[in-house]
Parts: C-alpha cells; structure tokens; sequence
C-alpha cells in the first residue's frame, strides 16, 4: 500500500514539478507570471493526443509534435502578447500579467471550439507496459515521468549555469537595461526563455495525458493553479524549488488521501504552503534577491 | 389589484366547488351501471417549461413529449386535451409569473412542469393554494410534493433509484463490504452519496471507507489505491459521468475488477464511450430505458423518432407519461374540475406507462420500480 501511494505521488508529484518549470522560468526573466502557460499546456496534451490517437504514431511524435506546437505558441505569446507592453514608459508592470491571462481566456475557448467539452481519451499502447517488483504494480510510464522531470530539471539548470546563453538570460534576469548595455541580445533571450519554457508545458501535457489516460479543455486552470502555488512555495524563479515543490505537493495530496481523509487533499497541501511561507516568505529555495526589494 | 384577482379567484373556486357538487350528484343519480358513450372530457391544461434559455434542450424534449401524448390521447376521443404552453426560462420570478396567467387568465384545469425542482418550489405553492393540481414531470429535489396536497410528480428521484440499484447488486454478487465514493463538490452526488450511505446502512452493509473527489479531478489514483487495498466487494460512486468515466477507466487499470454501483448522473451512454472496456460492470438505476423491449416502449420510441427525428430520453418520457397519467385521471373524473382532478390524480395506482408500473403514493410521490441497468458487451442492458 504505502509503496503504491508512494509512487502515486511521485508520479503526480513529478508532473507538478514539470508545469511549474515551466512557470518559474518565465517568472525568472521576466518577473512575471505567465497566466497562459497552463493554456499552452492544455495544448499540448491535445497535440500529442490527436498525434497518438488519430494518427496512430508513436510517443516520440507525439513529444515531438506537441513540443513544437506549443514553442510556437511561445513565440506568438512573446511577440505579439508580451513584447509590445515592453520597455513602454509610463505602462504598469502589471500590464504583461493581464496580458498572459487574456491569452489564456482566449486559448481556453479556443480549445472549446477545437476539442469540445469533456474528456478524451489519451490511449496509447505504451501506457500499458507494467511490470512487478514484489506485491507492487508499478507502470513503465510512472519511470519514464520521473526520468524525464528530472532530466529536464538537470539539463535546465546546466543550460543556466554552465552556458554562455543561460548567463546571459541570468544577466537580463538582474537588469534588463544593463545587460542589453552589456551587449546581451535581450529580447533575443527573452524569446527564447518563453519558448522553452512553453516547450516543457507541451511534455507536461503529454506527459499528463499518460499518467491519467485523460485531458479535457479545463485542464490547464487545475494544473496552472498547482503550478503556482508550486513556485511560490519552491522560491520564485528557482529551478531546484520548482523539482522540490512539485514532489512535496504531488506526496503530501496522494498521502493526505491514503493515511486521512481525501476531503483534505487540497487543504492539506495549500496548509503545508502557508506554513513554510510563513517561515520562510522567499520559498524553500528563493534567496532574497537584490532585484526583490523593488 | 392582486386582492381583487384572489378575490375573482375565490369566488370562481367556490362557484366551480358548487356546481361541481351538484354535477357529482347528478352523476351519481344518473350514471348507469354499464358505461355508455358519453361526451368527451375537455380540458385545458397548462405547461411551464423552459423554452429559451439554458436549458432549453430540456424543455424540448418535455414539450415534445407533452405534444406526442396529447395527440395520441385526443385521437382515442374521450377526453380532449388543449395545451396551453408557456415559457419560464428557468427562473423563479418568470414561472411564477407564467402560472399564475395559467391559473387565472387561461383558467386551465391542471398545470404540468415546472422545469426545475427550484421553480416548482414558487409555483407549487401558488397553484396549491389556487386549488390547481400541478404536477412535475422533472423536478427530482426532496419535498417537491410536500409542498401542498395538489402537487405531484412523475418524476423519479435520486432517493428510490438509488436504492433499487443497490439492492439488486447486492443480491446478485452478495456484497458485504463497500467502498462509497462521490463528488462533494456538487449539490447532486452529494444527495446520490447520502442515498447511497443510507441505502448501504439499510442493508447492513459494511463501509469500509467514504472517499471523495472534486469536479474536473484528474487523478483519482490515491483514493483508488487506497479502496483497492481494503478490497470491497463493491465500488459504490455518486459521480456525472465526465468523472465517473475516467474513475472507472483508472480503477480497472490499477486492478479494481469489482462492480461498480451509481447514480443517474451516471447513465449516459457518454460513459461508454469515454471509459470504452473499463465500463463494463457498472449497475445504474433509470426511470427510463429505451431498449427494454416491451411493445408500449418500441412503439412510443418509434412514434417519437417520427415526429422528432431524435430518440426520445429520459425527460420526454417521463412528460409522455404524465400527460397519459393525465388524461386517465380526466376519464376517472369524468368533468374537466380541479378539485375533482386532484382526487381522481391522487387515485392512480398501477399505470401502466413507458416507464413502467406506476403509482402515486400517499403524499402523491412516485412509486415505480426503476430499470436497473448494467453495462456489457459495450451497452447498457437490463440488470436480472
């Protein structure tokens, strides 16, 4: 029992953290939060599920489809949803916010008229390999999720740490101002962190499509909301918070239901975030950066 | 204004009560032993029902079935029905305002409808205390008929079907253990929950465990593990099939091979084809069937596709039936009277509708035994 509830919520846990990648990176360039990305998201699980279902091809494409479609999504949203607000003088802050969040009205609705109400079925072959350790059942699917949430954990932190390009994106981070005086291609950069970033919302909702075997249109406001909360409970912008946070929320739902009561399920976890806030207002991993008194 | 309606009202009531007492003497002394050939009974009765709006796709249905019966019934000669048909888009304040031009200006002998149990709960109590006899034909909350002793309705609720698909599940599989879970974030499965407990309880079954969920949940796996691991002999779900489905597609890939127990919200043929195999097993409660093969049915369904292009569901049987219901209870009254038609209306037992056997019971509720589905072979079939 506890093993099966334990990889329940690593598997659970695994896809939060994968969303909220996606949240912190924006968050980390831009300072703000990306409202569409739970949208864009929903996209994706659509994309791969029409690739895996009416095509009939196989999971890569449907990874590789969906990772396309919503990169381009990305790089709509950058430039005709968030770029014209920038650098605009007298504008709010706010303004990008707003912005993002009329995007995922608009995404929503869209994916009403496209798709339809309702579920849809996600099946694919490959969700039903599964194999036994001892008494419990544990399904191909639920590794490779873990694998790639922590891949593309990994890899993201290097890219930031190790590489000319994440330099440069932790530089427009602190100033954008100096760092394009430095020479730093900002709105280059920042394109290209919309789009990464978008491109990990379409894995998660592959990924999601797996796990569940279901997606609907509304799926993204339920998954966005978790993903938020995520990054504000990890450290805004960090990507170690973002990994931690998603698999401290996805275990404390999946055991709150096991050990107590699943009408806690999300009081408890929202509970859990209120607390470690109150210890701790930057997140477990934020540090108080020079650039948050602002 | 409105004293002087009430007023006009009272005094037709009484004028109506008066020469309806003569009339019944009349018919007493008059009326043969063997039934002759009398006059046909005319009636006006009037419908609310919710033609614009949302929710309309309802009251399509209602109505049509309302058209269909009367029809039939004015065709067959002894009573003759007008329908006088008006609309309350499903709010409060416009059925009320509709029924009270029923009662006093088109003076109909009996309404039908309202739509919803939350506008029968203002028009129910006008035409009560007018002495209309009204009667729902979709309204499925607890205490529509306690409102007055002229309502009535045909239309079975959550708290008798729930239990007929209980208790014939348990007899077949002999079922000592449940697991109950349900949606606490909705009015309707929570009420399905509490039919569902309490039926359980009745049946002195033992809860292992009461899971819940919420609306739009992706991930049911947690409470599924955990009702997995207490192995019940059966699932009980209070659920609308959007959940319902993918509860039932994510229980039969973790290994949940019991039967499934549910609610009406759960009798969709939606739920087949979003769950495809794993829906196999599932046992649901339905006032209305419309494969199950008895000549009245085939014919009404046929009669139905005719006319509408559609076949017909749940709520346009049910108006089919109570417009029958009706005009049986016209025939017994003899007289197009609305306190006569109360009497003769809270006289009905045993009908024999598209629904089924069907008798008002003391506070002029449903008595029906509901069609208790399961799903095999990728169709709801009838449960034996």
């Amino acid at each position: 029992m506890f093993a099966e509830q334990l990889i329940n919520g690593i598997t659970l846990g695994s896809i939060y953290a994968v969303v909220a990648l996606g949240y912190t990176l924006v968050f980390g360039v831009l300072d703000i939060i990306n409202m569409a990305h739970g949208e864009i998201f929903m996209f994706g699980a659509f994309v791969g599920m029409l690739i895996v279902t009416k095509v009939h091809s196989s999971l890569g494409i449907a990874f590789a489809g969906a990772i396309a479609s919503t990169a381009a999504m990305g790089y709509l949203l950058e430039r005709f949803a968030l770029r014209p607000l920038r650098g605009k003088s007298g504008g709010s802050p706010l303004a990008p916010l707003i912005s993002t969040i009329g995007v995922s009205i608009i995404l929503e609705n869209v994916a009403h008229k496209l798709f339809g109400a309702g579920n849809h079925l996600f099946e694919t072959p490959f969700a039903e390999i599964r194999f036994d350790v001892g008494p419990v059942t544990v399904y191909l699917v639920q590794v490779v999720i873990l694998a790639i949430s922590i891949l593309l954990m990994a890899g993201l932190s290097l890219w930031l740490r190790k590489t000319r390009a994440g330099k440069a994106l932790r530089a427009t981070a602190e100033n954008l101002e100096t760092a394009a005086l430095m020479g730093v291609a900002t709105n280059r950069i920042i394109t290209a962190t919309v789009v990464i970033a978008s491109a990990m919302g379409g894995v998660a909702g592959v990924l999601v499509g797996m796990a569940f075997n279901y997606i609907n249109n509304q799926m993204g406001l339920a998954m966005g909301l978790k993903g938020l909360a995520i990054i504000i409970f990890g450290g805004m912008g960090s990507v170690g918070g973002a990994m931690a946070g998603g698999l401290i929320l996805g275990l404390s739902e999946t055991l709150v239901v096991a050990y107590g009561s699943s009408g806690y399920r999300d009081a408890i976890a929202f509970v859990a975030i209120i607390v470690v806030l109150l210890i701790k207002p930057q997140g477990l991993f934020g540090q108080a950066l020079p650039g948050t008194e602002r | 204004m409105s004293r002087s309606i009430r007023f006009l009202c009272l005094a037709s009531m009484l004028g109506f009560a008066l020469v309806f007492m003569g009339a019944a003497k009349d018919a007493h002394k008059a009326s043969p032993p063997a039934r002759t050939r009398k006059p046909p009974v005319d009636a006006k009765i009037g419908v609310i029902s919710i033609i614009t709006g949302q929710g309309a796709g309802y009251g399509e249905a209602i109505t049509n079935g309302f058209k269909l019966a009367r029809d039939e019934v004015n065709a067959k000669g002894n009573v003759k029905i007008e329908l006088v048909i008006e609309d309350s888009s499903g709010k409060q304040e416009q059925a009320l305002a509709a029924a009270q031009k029923l009662i006093n200006s088109s003076q109909v002998v009996a309404i039908l409808g309202p739509t919803l149990s939350t506008e029968m709960k203002v028009v129910g109590p006008e035409a009560n205390a007018s002495g209309v006899p009204i009667m729902g034909t979709s309204t499925t909350a607890a205490g529509i008929t306690q409102i007055g002793k002229y309502v009535f309705r045909n239309s079975l609720p959550e708290s008798l079907a729930i239990p007929a698909s209980v208790r014939k599940a348990v007899k077949k599989y002999n079922i000592r253990k449940v697991a109950i879970l349900y949606g606490n974030d909705d009015v309707f499965t929570k009420s399905g929950f509490d039919s569902m407990k309490k039926a359980s309880e009745d049946l002195k079954l033992d809860i292992l465990t009461v899971e819940t969920f919420q609306k739009g949940q992706a991930d049911y796996k947690a409470q599924l593990t955990k009702i997995k691991n207490l192995s019940p002999d059966a699932v009980f779900c209070s659920a609308l099939y959007e959940e319902g489905a993918v509860i039932l597609s994510q229980a039969r890939k973790i290994g949940i091979k019991t039967p499934f127990v549910g609610g009406n919200g759960f009798n969709s043929p939606k739920v087949i084809e979003i769950a495809k195999g794993a829906a196999e097993g599932l046992v649901v409660a339905t006032p209305w069937f419309a494969d199950r093969n008895t000549p009245k049915v085939t014919a009404f369904v046929a009669r139905y596709e005719k006319a509408y292009g559609k076949k017909p569901d749940q709520f346009a049987a049910q108006a089919y039936d109570a417009l029958y219901i009706m005009a049986e209870a016209l025939g017994n009254a003899g007289k197009a009277d609305r306190k006569l038609l109360r009497d003769s209306l809270a006289g009905i037992r045993n009908f024999d509708g598209v629904l089924g056997k069907f008798s008002f019971d003391a506070e002029r509720d449903v008595v029906m035994e509901p069609n208790v589905l399961i799903i095999k072979g990728g169709k709801f079939q009838m449960f034996k």
